[in-house]
């Protein structure tokens, strides 16, 4: 038997051990990417959930400028942690709709009372159902859509101040 | 919570299909079969089948609507593919970054029989 074939289980084993080791370093990702990025935005049609403020329908997307679409809940915590920097992105000149998850108009109206009121429409989504067409697995995710419809990019979890000039650079971006 | 449900059976209103089975036994077994290899994407450890948090709820609802209305499993699946990636199914699809864990095994029993055979006739002639 050749001298080196001894040593190859060795080399195979400490291959694997630096293979694993490397990977323990690496922090897991525990977010699920929408696959539909860069793809066209499914067609939706949802209904108002609180008075005076409209639903949102795929076609108030593709109007020529780029919007952010917000998935949120009354419900979610993240969501209250983000509701500032929605405010600072729409004092910047950003348009933001919003989809709300699972939720009743009272309960939305209260969060917008004491959170402000970035949104132009929000749309009620009871059952996730467009959440889950978006290919959206939690809230909050905020995502970007440009003049033709088409998703640009996608913000997972809340958005924390360092993210707001990444969010107007990508609106920029998606004209 | 009975009586909601009492009052809506008696209502007429057709189940809620997240937490309830579709009427056709056929149709459920299906449906049932590939909830079972359908990631939860909250609990991102369970099947939707097996979980019980709301969105899994919701992600049940829609392959239970879609199938009672004649879609395939295959169809449903790819359409959820289409959305999360084969991420959200727990039997992924032959591709470039799979490819590895379904040869290695053959790769590794192919080392260790050529390995077997060269010992043994090794022995053999000693």
């Amino acid at each position: 038997m050749k001298r080196w074939l001894f040593w190859l289980p060795l080399i195979v084993f400490a291959v694997l051990m630096a293979v694993a080791g490397s990977r323990l370093l690496v922090p897991p990702e525990t977010v699920v990417k929408s696959a539909l990025v860069g793809k066209p935005l499914p067609d939706f049609a949802l209904p108002p959930i609180v008075p005076g403020k409209p639903g949102v329908t795929r076609a108030d997307f593709a109007t020529g400028k780029p919007r952010l679409l917000n998935v949120f809940a009354s419900w979610c915590v993240p969501c209250i942690a983000e509701a500032p920097q929605l405010l600072k992105l729409k004092a910047a000149g950003a348009r933001i709709d919003a989809i709300a998850i699972r939720d009743t108009p009272q309960a939305v109206a209260a969060f917008l009372q004491r959170n402000g009121d970035p949104y132009m429409r929000i749309g009620d989504d009871p059952q996730s159902r467009v959440q889950i067409s978006i290919g959206s697995s939690g809230v909050p995710e905020t995502f970007v859509i440009d003049g033709q419809g088409r998703i640009a990019a996608q913000h997972i979890g809340d958005i924390r101040e360092e993210d707001v000039p990444k969010l107007l650079q990508a609106l920029e971006d998606a004209r | 919570m009975s009586l909601l449900l009492a009052l809506s059976l008696a209502a007429g209103t057709p189940a809620d299909l997240g937490y309830s089975q579709i009427p056709d036994p056929a149709r459920e077994a299906q449906a049932a079969a590939l909830m079972a290899e359908l990631r939860c994407l909250v609990c991102q450890g369970q099947s939707i089948h097996d979980s019980d948090v709301d969105m899994a709820a919701d992600m049940r609802r829609i392959v239970r609507q879609k199938i009672a209305a004649g879609d395939t499993p295959q169809s449903v699946r790819a359409w959820l593919v289409e959305r999360y990636g084969s991420y959200v199914t727990y039997d992924p699809p032959f591709s470039l970054a799979t490819a590895p864990l379904w040869l290695a095994p053959l790769l590794l029993l192919a080392a260790g029989l050529w390995l077997a055979r060269g010992t043994l006739k090794r022995r053999r002639r000693a």
